[in-house]
């Protein structure tokens, strides 16, 4: 059996980036276990621009963001697998996986890092109904298609949720040549990234229609048209609105989950806001010894957030295999209040906080020229004004390790506050 | 020429051509679809009834308690996945309960093995997320959950193997009776055969109106819809769960699947005698399958679902299964109107049909090389770790896992190919061997199936289908 | 004349005001940005508009069918279809490597389309 100082599991994003920092932080033994033909994950589909503006100040695409991450893993003589699908990992850090060309393994690990990343909901997690023809896609399974394997998935294309990916594939299809019809958002705002909207939608003059879902897919073998009907506040099909679109394909973008069987699989405790592992400061799971890291703990809006996040985790798990992490029992919580869908990490321990503790947080709503709160123990110890909040937007708030400590209590609370 | 012509490939059809083919008889099966079990057999509860719902002088309850106790031996042979989970039919009040006692003595008339009224407090021991208001419940430990596609694909399979031949996409188009044969058309070459079995499920009328202007039966369907939800949540229920049957049928269930699932649905809606495709799902109908639900209990964690489907159940004007040969057309032999329980009863019809034909042409002769047992299929995800290192080292493709949620390697996916009823489509693949039946829905392993798929069938990939023709999943190259 | 525009120079997505201002040095008034950038953009989204234009080229002889590709600056707007014409006529060999030029001057704009990734022969 071999043995690891770490295990990453994952090679895209977020894998990348913590085997790194751990390497850079001393430790030699590292693998990398991709379960892909190459490294880089979801990257190497997400071929348009945007990648890279806070971890390099300038913009690329994003397998450009992934090929510099690959060249500094090998620059570095990180070991990695690639095909190779982790089966089981356990509670004592052993990984089993297999490949062809390996076949079975159980490699053994002092700290295992997940950064499985996370896949798209489907159809029937939104419970569409209608019949079942081909031409239905995720998003993402459909950007595969067509960025790299270089087949279209159809001609004439109404896209079910404006996340970011079902914005980008908007223009990728119509560049292709495919008639984008419509954008549909069940909410009432979008869940993408504004400026996607702007390059994407109305550049090419595609409706979005926001409050609106699709309640029928017809087509016995493949989709020939679906209606779109507006949506009340509770979000409920209002009658009399339905709009039949003719197309031959939807795309739905409707929301990503962490993939967390594995996590599971080794005893991890999953966050029910999140979907994803709790985690501490330095992004360790209810596992000793097991971090995780990027879109397995929670989705985020921008590679480079998850890059940030990774160094952290890679960062803290060469600091446990050395022995140099402090395992107080003085825990701090965070809670999400008012507002707040949820806030990573969950748990903090004062001793290996550095001089800022950087929270991330998703908000449920959109609001104009609100205020964040964060309360220890109720009493407010900062207040952030923010012209605009939206769900679809990460916020981040770094609260000085000095300022906890001034106010030491049980619980790190943040809230959005309305202008009066 | 042919001695039996089946028409219809699905769980009755095909268990028929299981049981001719034990006999030196040349038969052949013709299917519309491009798959087999692609019609009713591919949605339904995915129950085998322990019986006691039909009354005891019909069909229905007499082919469901023999072919229920024919299961065990099927699926062993023919390497289906059969779980004998028992089944529990509760009430909430005396009335109900009333008409439990009347289930009970009926099943008991009928033979059900081991029927009993157990009270409402054994029921929450049994099952904890069903309502607290439950007083008792009919508990029938024959019940049990199974993959009907997959019973229609083995019956296939171990048919083909012992003689009969598979024609897909054959869609008959019309059928010409011959003093001592019929000859069947479609669009492609005509088929002579002596003897026409109708398997032909909710088309069943219009089948045997191509050879009787005025049948004695029609078949409308009756469209049933689920919820599928993830393995995460399969322990929510450990046994088929019923509310008390009404005049409407045996109502909407609660049940895990023999896949690990757990599935919530049918309700039941009559539709047209001409709408035998319409399995579509609708917003309403989803809307009324949770309302009915909850008398069952009120904790279906839907959050967790994974599809919807819509399946047809062949609803005969009759009220009971048609298994018999026409009074009017001679060699024309109807089994229609399979509706519920028709999966249950389907080993126990297709031995009753073999007596029949064996009627018809004066005896039988058994096949002296005829083999029930059909190849078992690897499933890498339930060997242990030396096994699947060792079958690794035998043959690679079993070390590349395609499907993550499912665990499904390449080298199964290759096997299900090839097999001798082998899926050639996107959805036969996952019929067979589960890639896109997990949560991810094929959200990843899609293009890697299509992949593998293009390569042993040697085409492109934008030629492989989903399903049955024009179910094209691709629409070109980009660039082109 | 006052326009709202969204800037999309980066993810943050800053809401600009601009203004025909004559009395400014460049001849608009822009508030509402978080950066220089955000000036630039709303003149030039006022006078030239220009986008990035991601896609991807055939390539042979690799283990794909297809190579990501950008333009190495933005391209006039109005030319983004015609540029996709020259892009998707074109094919290239493998091995390929990022940064690679695989179209100069498309379109006689002074733009090139480079390879976004490597990609080895097979």
């Amino acid at each position: 059996m071999k043995k690891y100082d770490i295990v990453v599991i994952g090679g895209g994003p977020a894998g990348l980036a913590a085997a790194i920092e751990a390497k850079k932080e001393g430790i030699d033994q590292i693998l990398v276990i991709e379960r892909d033909r190459e490294l880089g994950g979801i990257l190497q589909q997400c071929i348009h621009n945007g990648f890279g503006l806070h971890v390099f100040k300038e913009e690329l695409t994003g397998p450009e963001y992934a090929e510099r991450f690959i060249n500094e893993l090998r620059s570095l003589g990180i070991d990695y697998v690639l095909d190779t699908m982790v089966l089981e990992i356990t509670e004592d850090r052993t990984v089993h996986c297999v490949s062809s060309a390996d076949g079975y393994r159980i490699i053994e690990s002092q700290a295992v890092i997940l950064a499985m990343g996370c896949r798209e909901r489907t159809r029937g997690a939104i419970a569409i109904p209608g019949y079942r023809p081909a031409g239905v896609f995720n998003a993402g399974t459909a950007q595969r298609y067509m960025n790299m394997e270089g087949y279209m998935v159809g001609k004439k294309v109404v896209i079910l949720g404006s996340g970011d990916i079902g914005l980008i594939m908007a223009r990728r299809m119509t560049l292709e040549g495919a008639q984008v019809m419509a954008v549909a958002e069940l909410m009432p705002f979008s869940g993408g990234l504004t400026r996607n909207i702007v390059q994407c939608l109305d550049d090419y003059d595609i409706p979005l229609l926001l409050s609106h879902t699709i309640t029928k897919i017809e087509g016995k073998n493949r989709v020939e048209a679906v209606t779109v009907q507006a949506v009340d506040e509770n979000l409920k099909p209002i009658e009399g609105t339905e709009r039949v679109y003719e197309c031959d394909t939807l795309l739905l973008s409707v929301g990503l989950i962490p993939e967390n069987e594995l996590s599971r699989s080794a005893g991890v405790a999953i966050d029910n806001a999140t979907k994803g592992p709790i985690v501490n400061e330095s992004m360790e799971t209810s596992v000793e010894g097991i971090f995780a890291c990027g879109n397995v703990v929670h989705v985020h809006d921008l590679v480079d957030f998850v890059t940030e996040e990774s160094r952290r985790a890679g960062k803290a798990a060469a600091k446990y295999v050395k022995q140099e992490m402090a395992t107080s029992m003085a825990i701090l919580e965070t809670k999400a209040q008012e507002g707040i869908g949820y806030i990573v990490p969950q748990r903090i321990r004062m001793e290996n906080v550095g001089e800022q503790l950087p929270l991330l947080m998703r908000v449920r709503n959109v609001y104009h020229k609100a205020e964040l709160s964060v309360k220890i123990d109720g009493v407010e110890v900062k207040r952030l004004k923010k012209a605009h909040l939206a769900p679809g937007e990460m916020e981040r708030i770094d609260l000085p390790k000095a300022l906890i400590e001034a106010h030491l209590g049980k619980y790190i609370s943040v809230e959005v506050v309305k202008e009066a | 020429m042919f001695d039996i012509a089946i028409i219809g490939a699905g769980a009755i059809g095909t268990a028929i051509a299981r049981v001719l083919s034990k006999y030196q008889l040349n038969t052949i099966i013709l299917e519309k679809d491009n798959d087999v079990s692609g019609g009713t057999t591919k949605a339904n509860s995915a129950i085998i009834h322990a019986g006691y719902d039909a009354p005891y002088d019909s069909n229905k309850g007499i082919f469901n308690v023999k072919g229920n106790a024919m299961f065990d031996e099927w699926c062993k042979d023919l390497d289906v996945p059969f779980k004998r989970i028992g089944s529990l039919v509760v009430a909430h009040n005396d009335e109900e309960l009333e008409t439990l006692k009347e289930l009970k003595e009926n099943g008991d008339r009928l033979g059900v093995p081991n029927l009993e009224i157990i009270s409402g407090d054994k029921v929450k021991a049994m099952e904890p997320n069903l309502r607290e208001d439950i007083i008792a419940a009919l508990y029938a430990p024959s019940a049990g959950i199974i993959e009907p596609w997959e019973l229609a694909i083995a019956c296939a399979e171990n048919a083909i193997e012992n003689g009969v031949e598979l024609r897909l996409n054959y869609d008959v188009k019309a059928i010409e009776q011959h003093e001592d044969h019929f000859r069947i058309f479609s669009d492609v070459e005509d088929v002579e055969a002596k003897l026409i079995i109708n398997a032909a499920g909710v088309y069943a009328d219009q089948l045997y109106k191509m050879v009787n202007e005025n049948p004695e039966f029609s078949i409308h369907p009756r469209r049933g819809q689920y919820y599928l939800l993830d393995k995460e949540v399969g322990t929510f229920v450990n046994h088929v769960i019923f509310p008390t049957p009404t005049k409407l049928g045996k109502g909407t269930l609660v049940t895990p699947t023999v896949d690990g699932n757990i599935l919530v649905g049918p309700d039941s809606e009559d539709l047209e005698e001409c709408k035998k495709e319409s399995v579509n799902t609708t917003y309403d109908r989803l809307a009324k399958v949770k309302e009915l639900a909850i008398g069952i209990t009120d904790k279906v964690p839907y959050g967790m679902n994974i599809t919807t489907f819509a399946g047809l159940r062949a609803e005969p004007s009759t009220g009971d299964f048609i298994i018999e040969e026409s009074s009017v057309v001679p060699g024309f032999i109807n089994v229609a109107g399979i509706k519920s329980p028709g999966l249950s009863s389907a080993p126990a019809i297709a031995v009753y049909v073999g007596e029949l034909v064996g009627t018809i042409m004066a005896g039988l002769v058994e096949k002296a090389d005829y083999n029930p047992v059909r190849r078992p299929k690897l499933k890498f995800e339930h060997l242990s770790a030396e096994e699947k290192a060792a079958l690794i080292k035998e043959n690679p493709a079993y070390g590349r896992i395609i499907c993550r949620c499912e665990m499904i390697t390449e080298g199964e996916i290759v096997d299900a190919i090839h097999r001798s009823a082998g899926g050639r489509t996107v959805n036969g693949i996952k019929r067979r061997v589960r890639p896109g039946a997990g949560r991810c829905q094929g959200g990843f392993c899609g293009p890697r199936v299509m992949e593998i798929l293009a390569r042993e069938l040697k085409c492109d990939m934008e030629d492989v289908l989903q399903e049955n023709k024009g179910s094209y999943v691709l629409s070109g190259h980009t660039k082109a | 004349m006052t326009k709202d525009l969204v800037c999309i120079v980066c993810p943050v997505g800053c809401r600009l005001t601009i203004e025909k201002d004559d009395t400014a040095e460049n001849g608009y008034r822009i508030t509402g940005n978080t950066c220089k950038r955000g000036i630039n953009y709303a003149i030039e989204e006022m006078t030239h508009p220009t986008r990035m234009v991601p896609t991807t080229v055939k390539i042979e002889q690799a283990f794909l069918k297809r190579l990501p590709v950008r333009t190495d600056r933005p391209i006039d707007k109005k030319l983004i279809f015609e540029a996709m014409k020259v892009i998707n006529d074109f094919t290239c060999i493998a091995p390929i490597k990022m940064g690679d030029v695989l179209i100069e001057n498309i379109l006689g704009t002074e733009v090139n389309i480079i390879a976004t990734r490597s990609m080895d022969k097979v």
